[in-house]
């Protein structure tokens, strides 16, 4: 039998949803035989690969390499799942979106707050002007509640998937927070 | 008590004359969506997501009276999908963080989204500049998570005689102020008795001193209220 090929990956987002996956404790054993974790933050690969059946993303879209990932993750994914609030709705790192990014680097960055007070070119992503879930920036195709999403419901959509049927997520299974 | 007939999505049912199309579906056991609707306090028909279909054309059902022969519709495809609209306009209005919200777990709003089966917000997010006003010795409103019912103004003035809340400007700018706009804890006319707190659906009045998810509600004080009043 082949393997589902899974990816997940980490955006803006305190890694809690991961978390919140390795906490569905022995469901990820007994379903760890059929499926095979081709990339993600517990994965070391460069580069996301072809060919995934299924991608969770965590994290909402806070800046541009976000946004270069998700471009390239629904290229190369069958179906991808807004995984935790964060993804659905923007959730916590949205909080900044009244703030102009410019003065939340100024704040961060700036004089005062570093010993050179410059603001980062290299390297650091540019930030977008407004942190944006994923379906605002991807179509995506199931969401995932919760911060983070219960380890039960995402046994159940793990096990759903596995199966090759689209997960039913209805009443408490939809419940932000 | 004379008796009205009508039809719901083809079912003839009866209910009081005087009743509304809600009183009327829930004497039936039938259920209707409500946000703004709280039992002991005037409706006002605020929120929209009582909508239903009545003879033809869409209304309220909370601020409909029924009639002879009225025919409602509730539960169809189309109306489905206009509460659904409908709630998700709410959540994208303002501020909704609901992982470190006061009410989380104790909120109608986010009820509302597990009900409807809303999976997703299609609307883009507005994410508006709103304040927090904590001026009162023991209550906070927060802007952020206020989806304009309107029951805080309505239980003022109405249940306590108080007057304090009002709604101020319009459109996106809309918002629940105290005394004419003075911060909460200068306005003169505040009893402080709390009922604004107990009633708010959301996380948007709560108590001083409360952690994420702590904070439990009892809306239906005011109908047991209002029946003890009436009791005498």
């Amino acid at each position: 039998m082949t393997k589902v090929r899974i990816a997940t990956v980490w955006l803006s987002g305190c890694s809690g949803c991961h978390m919140s996956l390795l906490d569905i404790d022995e469901t990820l054993l007994d379903l760890a035989d059929r499926f095979e974790l081709v990339k993600s933050p517990l994965v070391d690969a460069k580069e996301f690969p072809a060919g995934i059946d299924v991608t969770l993303v965590e994290g909402a879209v806070a800046n541009e390499e976000h946004v270069e990932i998700l471009k390239d993750v629904r290229a190369k994914s069958r179906l991808v799942v807004a995984f935790g609030d964060c993804a659905v709705t923007g959730n916590v790192p949205a909080m900044r979106n009244p703030i102009p990014p410019h003065d939340l680097l100024e704040r961060v960055y700036g004089k005062g707050m570093t010993t050179t007070g410059t603001l980062p070119t290299e390297v650091v992503p540019p930030l977008v002007d407004r942190v944006r879930p994923v379906h605002e920036v991807i179509p995506v195709d199931l969401w995932l509640h919760g911060c983070p999403p219960p380890a039960g419901v995402i046994a159940r959509v793990l096990t759903a998937l596995l199966n090759g049927e689209m997960p039913q997520l209805t009443g408490k299974d939809l419940k932000f927070g | 008590m004379e008796q009205v007939v009508i039809q719901i999505d083809g079912n003839e049912v009866r209910t009081a004359r005087g009743n509304t199309v809600l009183e009327a579906a829930r004497d039936n056991g039938i259920r209707i969506p409500t946000l703004c609707h709280l039992d002991g306090l005037p409706d006002i028909g605020a929120c929209r997501l009582c909508m239903v279909e009545i003879d033809g054309r869409f209304g309220t059902a909370c601020t409909t009276r029924v009639r002879d022969g009225m025919k409602v519709r509730i539960n169809t495809d189309e109306l489905h999908e206009m509460r659904r609209t409908v709630l998700e306009l709410l959540f994208a209005e303002r501020n909704h963080v609901c992982s470190f919200c006061v009410s989380n777990g104790h909120c109608e709003l986010q009820d509302l989204a597990c009900e409807l089966g809303m999976d997703s917000v299609r609307v883009p997010y507005r994410y508006p500049t709103l304040s927090l006003d904590a001026t009162h010795p023991r209550f906070i409103i927060d802007h952020n998570r206020c989806v304009m019912c309107a029951r805080c103004v309505r239980v003022c003035a109405e249940v306590e005689g108080a007057h304090t809340w009002g709604i101020a400007f319009r459109g996106t700018q809309v918002r629940v102020i105290t005394d004419l706009g003075v911060d909460w804890g200068n306005a003169e006319t505040c009893t402080s008795c709390g009922k604004c707190v107990q009633v708010c659906p959301t996380g948007a009045i709560v108590l001083k001193g409360q952690a994420t998810a702590e904070m439990e509600k009892h809306p239906e004080l005011v109908a047991e209220l209002e029946e003890r009043r009436r009791a005498g």
